[in-house]
């Protein structure tokens, strides 16, 4: 020890430092984890619907103005989407575009002007190959095994890897705190704060409980959900009788929006 | 000692920052937080069924751990249901199962959390129940 | 050596306060958009990077630069680079800690910012990112400070560090190339998909590096009385030189690509950049500027004598510089996002807020530079370099 001096003490006396640290809080970690019993604490709720491949048909001829604007009033109601009117920082869920930019590529130009500005309802697609949800850093966006394409709100870090990432410009940002642009707030479900992405859910929460989606359910039959691995459900027997078509298929995301012509 | 003056200078400075806190507590009483469960929605329940989703002693230490747990199995498993240790189910919602028999926040919640100057921001996105102004809710 | 940054002129401690004055500035405007959000910001639901994830990757290829100087000197032995490897490696550090703050005061929740590292997710490039870029800083925190105290002793590096250096020049690329890839995998955004931008980043970084590096050494050579060598910056000058040939050769091959194949989805940003769409022109100036700039930054870097007369080789590596930062650091991002999915143009423009907390994470690097620099050249400073003027020598 004759050769110690103050450097080197500092350099053990800071390794040592760490390295206790962390073991103590390694252990900590590691013996806390077994010590609860494991018991079936968590269940699905009983009357939950349940699915493999969520999806969702909008049938085109039976849309119109007010059925559009019940759908996106419902969800907003519903879900506490702030209603910002600076078009830069609006949040939407589901809202109304025209036929040509939502389906850009389809149009062309002998097409008839009532067709390319027919307003249809555009929202998130719930991809079967999410590119948002393969970006996420932290699996804020994540998919879930009946194919929602689910929000965390709690881990989000806020860093839109995820709005760059999908095609369809469906997810908004919080630019800042959506509180006072709630109009009435719907006290079951929360708001989001300042910072946090969010999109439409599928109303997953009404699925665990029994309900359909609230888009679907004031549409009156314009907008229809169901099971897509389920030859029998509905929607399935519909893509197999009539034209539909999707946003930007070609880009390999695999969106479960159908928009039946 | 090399710069002597200040370095006692300076650890005079650090020693006083380090013991602000008590300095700047004294004459001021210890207040025991004392969270009120007396709410209307309490209440009203017959006496056998006031129990908390776990016992007070479980809820004051693990509160925390307990509700990251649910939120995690909520929304990420869409396991809503929470079977509790005596073996009754609840539904898993900080607005819609805690709070409603626990609707003051401000007497309940508040109380502990400003003692130890913790602001959770659970409050940010989840909405407080509306509290009484008979209550004295404090804004 | 930390004490060497604690001695120093009038001028060295004005500059460092000047610094101090623009990052309180730019902290306590930060402090505003925390609290607000990043509302204050001139990005939106359509444009949703900008500034401040421009800078981060402007600056990742400046710190990945450094591997110009690191490279050639380590693996091939290119003595003319003995005075400045540490140079390179001092001017790595600040960069990636301004590429890693520049990713913080993006975050809308920075706060959660560890989730990353507590839910490791590897299919997210960002995941990767944030750790190669951890990496990168660590390494050659480690490299320039071991090889520097070294300098100061008189004595060749320690052996155990040569892996160590080794695994840094094979790092710098990587997080660069990780940076491309946050780009081009985005299947919606038909600006970045492509397989050159990956390239196109490589050879940028390394045409803007070196002309900081060219220019950090004019000013070096200037206000202190250690001297980088003439060739080392003219080699510097000369690396500077043919990477910006190769990155004009590959935004031309894109331009071909965008419009020899006539896809308008192609097109579209392209001529938004510069010549606007559908009226909207914001940042056409910009691009008209940048290409200017990239002219006279060629043509003076490629031509013998006006880039030996060090006049025109300051304007030159300046007009290099600028040129790839107005492209990396705001054409690139905002043009990825415009046209957005509906093939609408919705403008995005810095806000003031958002410029002030730009400068002063920038201010943070520049003080981060100089004290690591005062630290090198005075340590440089007092070294007995060899008759070449070279190899440090023991006497």
């Amino acid at each position: 020890m004759s050769d110690m001096d103050r450097r080197k003490f500092l350099k053990i006396a800071g390794l040592g430092a760490l390295l206790g640290i962390s073991s103590w809080s390694m252990f900590e970690v590691v013996t806390k984890q077994h010590l609860e019993a494991f018991v079936e604490k968590y269940k699905t709720p009983p009357n939950a619907m349940h699915a493999k491949r969520w999806a969702i048909v909008i049938d085109l001829k039976k849309l119109d103005e007010k059925i559009m604007n019940d759908c996106i009033e419902a969800c907003n109601r519903i879900h506490n989407v702030p209603q910002i009117p600076n078009p830069k920082e609006e949040v939407k869920w589901i809202w109304k575009e025209d036929f040509e930019h939502a389906f850009p590529g389809m149009e062309h130009q002998y097409m008839p002007e009532e067709i390319k500005e027919m307003p249809v309802l555009v929202l998130c697609n719930h991809c079967d190959s999410p590119a948002c949800v393969r970006v996420c850093p932290t699996k804020a966006t994540f998919k879930r095994k009946d194919g929602i394409v689910m929000m965390d709100m709690h881990r989000c870090i806020g860093c839109r890897f995820c709005m760059a990432a999908c095609p369809f410009g469906a997810r908004s940002f919080n630019w800042r705190d959506p509180r006072p642009f709630i109009k009435e707030e719907n006290k079951e479900y929360p708001t989001r704060m300042r910072g946090v992405v969010e999109k439409c859910t599928l109303c997953c929460e009404r699925l665990e409980v029994g309900l359909p989606p609230a888009c679907v359910e004031v549409s009156n039959g314009a907008i229809m959900y169901g099971d897509l691995a389920d030859p029998n459900s509905e929607i399935r027997k519909l893509l197999a009788t009539r034209y539909s078509i999707r946003r930007k298929a070609e880009l390999g995301t695999n969106p479960c929006v159908y928009y039946l012509l | 000692m090399y710069d002597g003056g200040k370095i006692v200078f300076g650890l005079i400075i650090f020693v006083l920052i380090v013991t602000l806190p008590f300095t700047l507590s004294i004459g001021k009483d210890y207040v025991k937080p004392e969270p009120k469960i007396d709410t209307p929605e309490i209440q009203k329940l017959p006496l056998e069924e006031r129990k908390c989703v776990e016992s007070k002693e479980f809820m004051r230490t693990e509160h925390m751990q307990l509700l990251n747990e649910w939120r995690d199995e909520a929304v990420r498993y869409g396991k809503r249901i929470y079977v509790s240790s005596s073996g009754k189910t609840y539904t898993i919602s900080l607005q819609n199962t805690c709070m409603k028999c626990h609707s003051n926040k401000s007497e309940f919640c508040d109380k502990c959390h400003t003692f130890a100057e913790e602001s959770p921001y659970c409050w940010d996105c989840h909405i407080a129940p509306k509290e009484n102004t008979q209550k004295e809710a404090k804004q | 050596m930390l004490e060497y940054a604690l001695k120093g002129s009038g001028r060295y401690w004005g500059w460092l306060a000047f610094l101090l004055i623009l990052i309180g500035i730019g902290f306590i405007t930060y402090l505003k958009q925390f609290h607000v959000g990043l509302g204050i910001t001139g990005m939106s639901r359509d444009v949703s990077w900008g500034l401040y994830i421009g800078q981060f990757t402007f600056l990742v290829g400046v710190a990945a630069s450094a591997v110009t100087v690191v490279l050639p000197y380590y693996l091939h032995n290119y003595k003319k680079y003995g005075r400045i490897a540490v140079i390179g490696e001092f001017l790595a550090i600040p960069s990636v800690l301004m590429c890693m703050l520049f990713i913080f005061v993006d975050l809308g929740q920075p706060i959660r910012v560890l989730n990353v590292l507590l839910h490791p997710t590897p299919n997210s490039v960002m995941f990767f990112d944030m750790i190669v870029l951890s990496g990168y800083l660590i390494l050659n925190l480690l490299c320039g400070w071991v090889v520097l105290g070294v300098e100061r002793k008189g004595s060749p590096p320690p052996k155990w560090i040569k892996p160590f250096l080794y695994l840094a020049i094979f790092w710098a690329p990587s997080i660069h190339i990780v940076t491309a890839f946050l780009y081009q995998g985005l299947p919606g955004r038909d600006y970045w998909l492509t397989a050159i931008m990956a390239a196109k980043f490589l050879s940028s970084a390394f045409a803007s590096g070196p002309s900081l590096l060219v220019l950090l050494c004019l000013i070096i050579r200037k206000f202190t009385n250690f001297d980088p060598g003439k060739e080392a910056i003219q080699t510097l000058a000369k690396t500077a030189a043919y990477f910006l040939i190769a990155t004009i050769l590959f935004y031309l091959f894109e331009v071909f690509t965008a419009f020899y194949s006539n896809i308008p989805a192609h097109k579209a940003p392209i001529i938004y950049l510069f010549s606007g769409l559908d009226g909207f022109t914001k940042l056409t100036p910009v691009m008209k500027i940048c290409a200017t700039l990239v002219a006279i930054g060629a043509i003076i870097l490629v031509t013998p004598p006006l880039r030996k007369w060090e006049v025109t080789l300051s304007i030159g590596a300046f007009a290099t510089f600028i040129s790839m930062w107005l492209e990396k650091g705001i054409s690139l991002v905002v043009g990825g996002f415009i046209p957005n999915p509906f093939e609408r143009v919705f403008e995005y423009w810095p806000t003031l807020p958002e410029a002030l907390i730009a400068l002063g994470v920038w201010s943070v690097g520049f003080f981060i530079l100089t004290i690591l620099y005062k630290i090198a050249t005075t340590v440089k400073e007092n070294v007995v370099f060899d008759k070449y003027g070279e190899k440090q020598i023991k006497t």
